[in-house]
């Protein structure tokens, strides 16, 4: 029988989700953690079998699934597939996410809801069709990717921080009542990381956020997808209901 | 193994309490030492063990043993 924890991650397959995947499909080092993964996705085929391709290593095995993380129904399914490749669940990483930028003069209902279903209605999916398996063992490592936004909002974003705010608030509602089954759930709040979602800022709109940012400069998908690893190591068991912001000092409470 | 020998087994193994404490009247928060996930965790065995499907209206009349064994020994004859 294997002994490596076992994950579902979704968005996994850019980004900062693509990060994660193989951050935790690789984190051997100490015997920390090291995990059969798989990852569910939306719409990058070849980015889910390059990811495969790339981390192709004996000692962990990875599952892509395609499915719509807004969708309750499609959601129970994959789970139920993903455990069932995976013989369990220890580890759960909430990341999928998007954006639909716009004013609030000119940004539409459908904007709004959008980014709602995919950004939090998928937390409430997965984290509820994992649960169960996680309570009954009593075990579970669940991790939330918001933002910082959701802590300091940013204009253009109402939907997205709307979205990112209320993955914080869940974490803590749930983190409350989960914490009695040795289950954990904490939320990291990322600043500006450098991935094909930030690539689409103008180069006037990277000079005003470097402005507010201490350390004078972005991160990278790593720098989140090592606090993930981090939080669902044995060095984290004592940690709960917590956000951790991966900003380069950008927001300080 | 009767239907209320189930119930029993159940009870104590979800609530970690001796066989002896499960009484008819016992309450599974006041009597019992449950909390709110541990009912919630108590209906999700009976489900399993019974293969039924408890609805939540239907779960939360389950608070003793003995309404436990009354409704589940009912749905059993359905």
């Amino acid at each position: 029988m294997s002994l490596n924890k076992r994950a579902i991650v979704t968005g996994g397959t850019r980004g900062i989700g693509r990060a994660i995947v193989k951050e935790l499909a690789a984190r051997s080092c100490c015997g920390v953690l090291f995990s059969d993964v798989a990852f569910i996705y939306n719409s990058c085929d070849e980015c889910a079998e390059e990811i495969q391709q790339e981390i192709n290593d004996p000692g962990t095995k990875i599952f892509a699934f395609k499915a719509d993380a807004s969708s309750f129904e499609e959601a129970e399914e994959t789970v139920s597939k993903a455990i069932e490749k995976l013989g369990g669940v220890d580890i759960l990483v909430n990341n999928a996410g998007i954006t639909r930028d716009n004013l609030m003069l000119r940004m539409t209902p459908e904007d709004f809801d959008t980014v709602l279903n995919i950004n939090l209605r998928s937390v409430f999916n997965y984290t509820k069709a994992v649960m169960k398996h996680m309570i009954k063992q009593r075990y579970g490592r669940i991790v939330n990717i918001a933002s910082v936004v959701g802590l300091i909002g940013n204009p253009g974003q109402a939907n997205y921080a709307a979205s990112k705010a209320g993955i914080i608030g869940f974490t803590k509602s749930v983190a409350r009542e989960l914490a009695t089954r040795n289950i954990t759930v904490n939320a990291i709040a990322p600043g500006f990381i450098e991935t094909e979602m930030t690539e689409k800022l103008t180069d006037q709109q990277r000079e005003i956020l470097l402005r507010n940012i201490p350390m004078q400069r972005f991160g990278k998908p790593e720098d989140v997808a090592k606090v993930v690893g981090f939080l669902c190591s044995k060095d984290a068991d004592y940690i709960t209901g917590q956000v951790i912001n991966v900003d380069g000092g950008m927001v300080m409470s | 193994m009767s239907l209320e020998e189930k119930i029993r087994d159940i009870i104590v193994d979800k609530l970690g309490v001796t066989a002896d404490k499960v009484k008819p009247d016992a309450h599974f928060i006041d009597d019992l030492g449950a909390d709110s996930l541990d009912t919630v965790e108590l209906v999700m065995a009976f489900e399993e063990e019974f293969n039924v499907e408890i609805p939540d209206d239907d779960a939360q009349q389950i608070t003793t043993v003995k309404s436990a064994v009354e409704y589940l020994s009912k749905k059993a004859g359905e």
